[in-house]
């Protein structure tokens, strides 16, 4: 998802008896849906771990852009761009709305920037994937956005209050996000021969890695379990993608699409579709670094920040030498 | 590295006749700034009519800790409620 693989830093999962009074407190107000908000006392474990999310969560908004930036100037018409234009414009939103949720934990805006210009801190590995046609823009959309809104509206109910908060308002604004995806396909599937094969291209090109995003199965992970219990992770990535799939596959079938699946198909008896195997030498390869897209992501956002540094600069140098002149003037 | 921006709390009115909430955060050079990062930040869709600025150490906040103190005494006070009087169901305007 747009945060993967989260670590907790615990080795098993808490049992009241591994408890202080205080975490015990804590998890009794978790398990009843009390929100958590920024100044109650928290375990530093569920403190770090949301650090470690929400800006995960942040990064993946704001790199997220890069892949759609490519196709503003050669958008197909005037309409489309000012579209595209707004759901960029949403997605660095949603990373600021993001990134001040984190900064409710003690973390300043410029550590979780660096963190992500050093590397440390990784963005979802959907967003090193290249766009090489206007069908991509759609296939975003539709599936990766799609995607993405499967495993945000459950998190709009996490126990972090400033958290939730924040995915009520992207909940709100992703599914413009979506449906901007699904207009854009439906136009070329119902376009030329030519325009329907570059919307099957695409599908077939995002279909596997937006499957990947929701990440390997976590039915064993201790972190997943520790997370579920802090409520700050509500569905499983099995549950979560297998929704993904089921919600999908028929959409891609009002569109003439297929999948590029030969395992995909229904299964009357668990009510699913059941899908094929899922290449994780692929995942690990692209959360390592070794993506089509990883490094040129990376350096375009840095040379962003760094090229922006004496913009920064000469703003607060402009708002420190007019609080100076209106403090003389009232002298 | 430069300093960074000062933090604002963000605060909308919705519409005509409703108080501003809260809508969350954001760092700007100064209020100038702030107020229009806040349009551009959290009212992409009419969300608002008007907004404010403050900065965030400005803000007071009262403490977990002090949440009983503070907010127990009213528990008991339950005569403060309308519901509290029953009332006959053949008296009406009450």
């Amino acid at each position: 998802m747009y945060a993967q693989m989260v670590e907790t830093g615990v080795k098993k999962l808490q049992d009241a008896a591994d408890m202080s009074p205080d975490e015990r407190a804590f998890q009794a107000r978790v398990d009843a849906d009390v929100k958590i908000e920024a100044k109650d006392w928290m375990p530093d474990a569920y403190r770090k771990t949301l650090i470690r999310q929400i800006q995960q969560h942040a990064h993946s908004e704001i790199v997220g852009m890069l892949p759609e930036g490519n196709w503003v100037t050669r958008a197909p018409t005037l309409k489309r761009k000012a579209i595209l234009m707004a759901k960029i414009q949403d997605e660095a939103g949603h990373g600021l709305y993001l990134y001040s949720a984190a900064e409710t934990l003690g973390v300043s805006r410029d550590q979780l920037v660096a963190d992500l210009h050093a590397g440390k801190v990784k963005y979802s590995s959907i967003f090193n994937y290249p766009t090489l046609t206007w069908a991509d823009i759609g296939a975003i959309g539709w599936l990766v956005d799609g995607a993405a809104i499967m495993n945000q509206i459950p998190l709009c109910r996490c126990s972090y209050g400033p958290y939730a908060r924040a995915m009520v308002r992207i909940c709100k604004e992703e599914s413009f996000h979506q449906r901007q995806g699904f207009d854009i396909m439906m136009a070329m599937c119902s376009g030329t021969p030519a325009q329907k094969a570059m919307a099957q291209d695409a599908l077939n090109r995002w279909w596997w890695p937006s499957v990947m995003m929701f990440g390997p199965s976590d039915a064993a992970s201790v972190h997943s379990a520790q997370s579920a219990r802090w409520k700050i992770k509500l569905l499983s990535n099995d549950e979560l993608r297998q929704r993904f799939v089921d919600q999908t596959v028929p959409q891609a079938e009002y569109l003439g699409l297929t999948f590029p699946d030969p395992d995909l198909k229904w299964n009357a008896e668990t009510g699913h579709y059941d899908f094929g195997a899922i290449d994780w030498d692929e995942f690990h390869a692209v959360i390592k670094g070794n993506g089509p897209c990883n490094r040129d992501r990376l350096r375009t956002r840095v040379k962003a920040w760094d090229d922006g540094a004496w913009v920064r600069t000469a703003a607060l140098a402009h708002a420190e030498k007019s609080a100076r002149r209106a403090a003389k003037a009232a002298a | 590295m430069t300093a960074e921006w000062p933090l604002w709390e963000i605060f909308i009115r919705s519409q005509h006749g409703l108080a501003h909430k809260h809508v969350g955060s954001l760092h700007a050079p100064d209020a100038e700034l702030a107020i229009k990062n806040a349009r551009d930040v959290y009212t992409r869709r009419n969300e608002g009519v008007s907004i404010w600025a403050v900065r965030s150490i400005d803000v007071h906040a009262s403490s977990p800790g002090d949440k009983e103190t503070l907010f127990e005494p009213s528990n008991d006070k339950v005569y403060r409620h309308p519901t509290f009087f029953p009332m006959p169901d053949e008296v009406k305007h009450l």
